[in-house]
């Protein structure tokens, strides 16, 4: 279970806009959050990541407190190792789509397992320039589960994908997820887009 | 013809690139990161070699290191080093006036690369160094091309500077742009066109260079 209690001053245009967050996630499920854009969605994200760091607020992973302002204590993103799925995929434009996998783990049995995932067993020579959208949010996403995460953050992760490729995707990481018990939040501007597939919501203003 | 003015101002470039190099990568990646009142005063500092005449630096620099005084003093009496009228001294000069001709294109670099590339390394569990190797790194390649190519052409051509601290000794300071000054002084035209028309071959085919290596890229060698 992940608890989060979190303040954050945004700033807007013309102002400032203050996320507050006080949420428990049940653990090994899937999460779908969302709200309007500028709400803070990815800024929660990234503070639950240790990206960003709220002004107070405490953050715990099951008995490992990830974050307490209170108590000075700060995880680094390196400590806490969520898998992460950017919104911009945050692809490294040097690295093949084999190396962005052999760059997160050693692991070549599950980064075969990825590849095969995520249909892209053919282009492991390919970088990012030489792949379709839709490819590279896949590969985004294979890379943030190539650290076999307890925590999966996703942010808008499904948006360059043809309906067919995030259903066919979508049923394989629901599998995926399962076995390994990850937790999973996910965030989406659409909420109809995750219907069926996240368990929980959490609506952000 | 001798040659030895070129030689010796192709050393001096290639020991100046190297240096800055080495010092300007991590200074580059520090002033690219959160700003800060005291960053923005080093960054500046580092700048000012870009706005202030080289006879301003080179007239400090030859008062800071004089060995009649102070620190210049304390340096020859206790390290016998001297950096007036030396080699050393042009490598310091040079090393000061190209700096921010190193730490610009890099910093500028670093900075226009999105923030989430190494936010991603981090959430894999790389450090800072692993995420500045093989992630940053490598994605500014053409920057830091430029950068050592801008540094080693700034130093071909340098005069003010060298000329304060090193003064005109042959095959000692006596660089290209010095012997060319020297040749006009002179009346020597015939060497001060072979000079000059030999530092303006070295500098075209380095620019050129940069743009074909960074293929149309870049707009201007000084992006």
């Amino acid at each position: 279970m992940i608890s989060i209690t979190i303040e954050k001053r945004l700033k807007v245009y013309r102002g400032q806009h203050v996320l507050s967050v006080d949420h428990q996630f049940a653990g090994s499920s899937i999460t779908k959050i969302y709200g309007p854009s500028g709400a803070g969605k990815t800024t929660l994200l990234k503070i639950i990541a240790g990206l960003i760091q709220p002004e107070q607020g405490k953050i715990t992973f099951g008995s490992q407190i990830w974050l307490d302002t209170a108590a000075g204590i700060n995880l680094s993103p390196q400590k806490r190792m969520p898998g992460f799925v950017f919104q911009d995929y945050a692809l490294f434009p040097n690295m093949t789509v084999a190396e962005h996998l052999a760059y997160a783990t050693t692991d070549r049995a599950w980064t075969d397992r990825l590849l095969k995932l995520g249909k892209l067993d053919t282009l492991t020579d390919h970088k990012p320039i030489h792949l379709s959208g839709g490819q590279q949010q896949r590969l985004a996403i294979l890379r943030a589960l190539a650290i076999k995460p307890n925590l999966l953050l996703m942010d808008e992760p499904f948006s360059a994908l043809d309906p067919d490729t995030k259903a066919e995707l979508i049923s394989e990481l629901k599998i995926l997820f399962k076995e390994t018990g990850i937790t999973v939040l996910v965030v989406s501007h659409n909420p109809q887009e995750l219907e069926g597939w996240a368990e929980n919501e959490l609506y952000i203003a | 013809m001798d040659l030895s003015p070129i030689w010796l101002t192709l050393k001096l470039a290639t020991i100046t690139t190297s240096l800055l190099f080495i010092a300007g990568l991590p200074l580059a990646w520090w002033l690219a990161g959160r700003r800060s009142i005291f960053k923005t005063i080093i960054e500046a500092i580092i700048t000012m070699p870009l706005v202030l005449p080289p006879s301003v630096l080179g007239f400090y620099l030859l008062l800071v290191f004089s060995p009649q005084q102070g620190l210049g003093k304390w340096l020859h009496d206790a390290f016998d080093i001297q950096f007036v009228f030396s080699f050393k001294g042009l490598v310091l000069a040079s090393f000061i006036y190209s700096m921010p001709f190193m730490t610009g294109p890099i910093k500028s670099a670093l900075q226009q690369l999105p923030a989430s590339l190494a936010q991603a390394s981090y959430t894999l569990g790389k450090t800072r160094w692993q995420t500045f190797k093989s992630v940053l790194l490598p994605n500014i390649k053409p920057s830091l091309l430029t950068a050592a190519v801008l540094t080693f052409a700034h130093t071909l051509g340098e005069f003010g500077v060298v000329l304060m601290i090193g003064g005109n000794i042959p095959n000692v300071t006596r660089v290209a742009s010095i012997a060319v000054y020297d040749s006009v002084e002179q009346m020597d035209y015939a060497a001060a066109n072979n000079y000059s028309l030999i530092l303006f071959a070295i500098t075209f085919m380095l620019v050129i260079g940069v743009f074909i290596f960074n293929k149309y890229q870049a707009k201007s060698p000084l992006e």
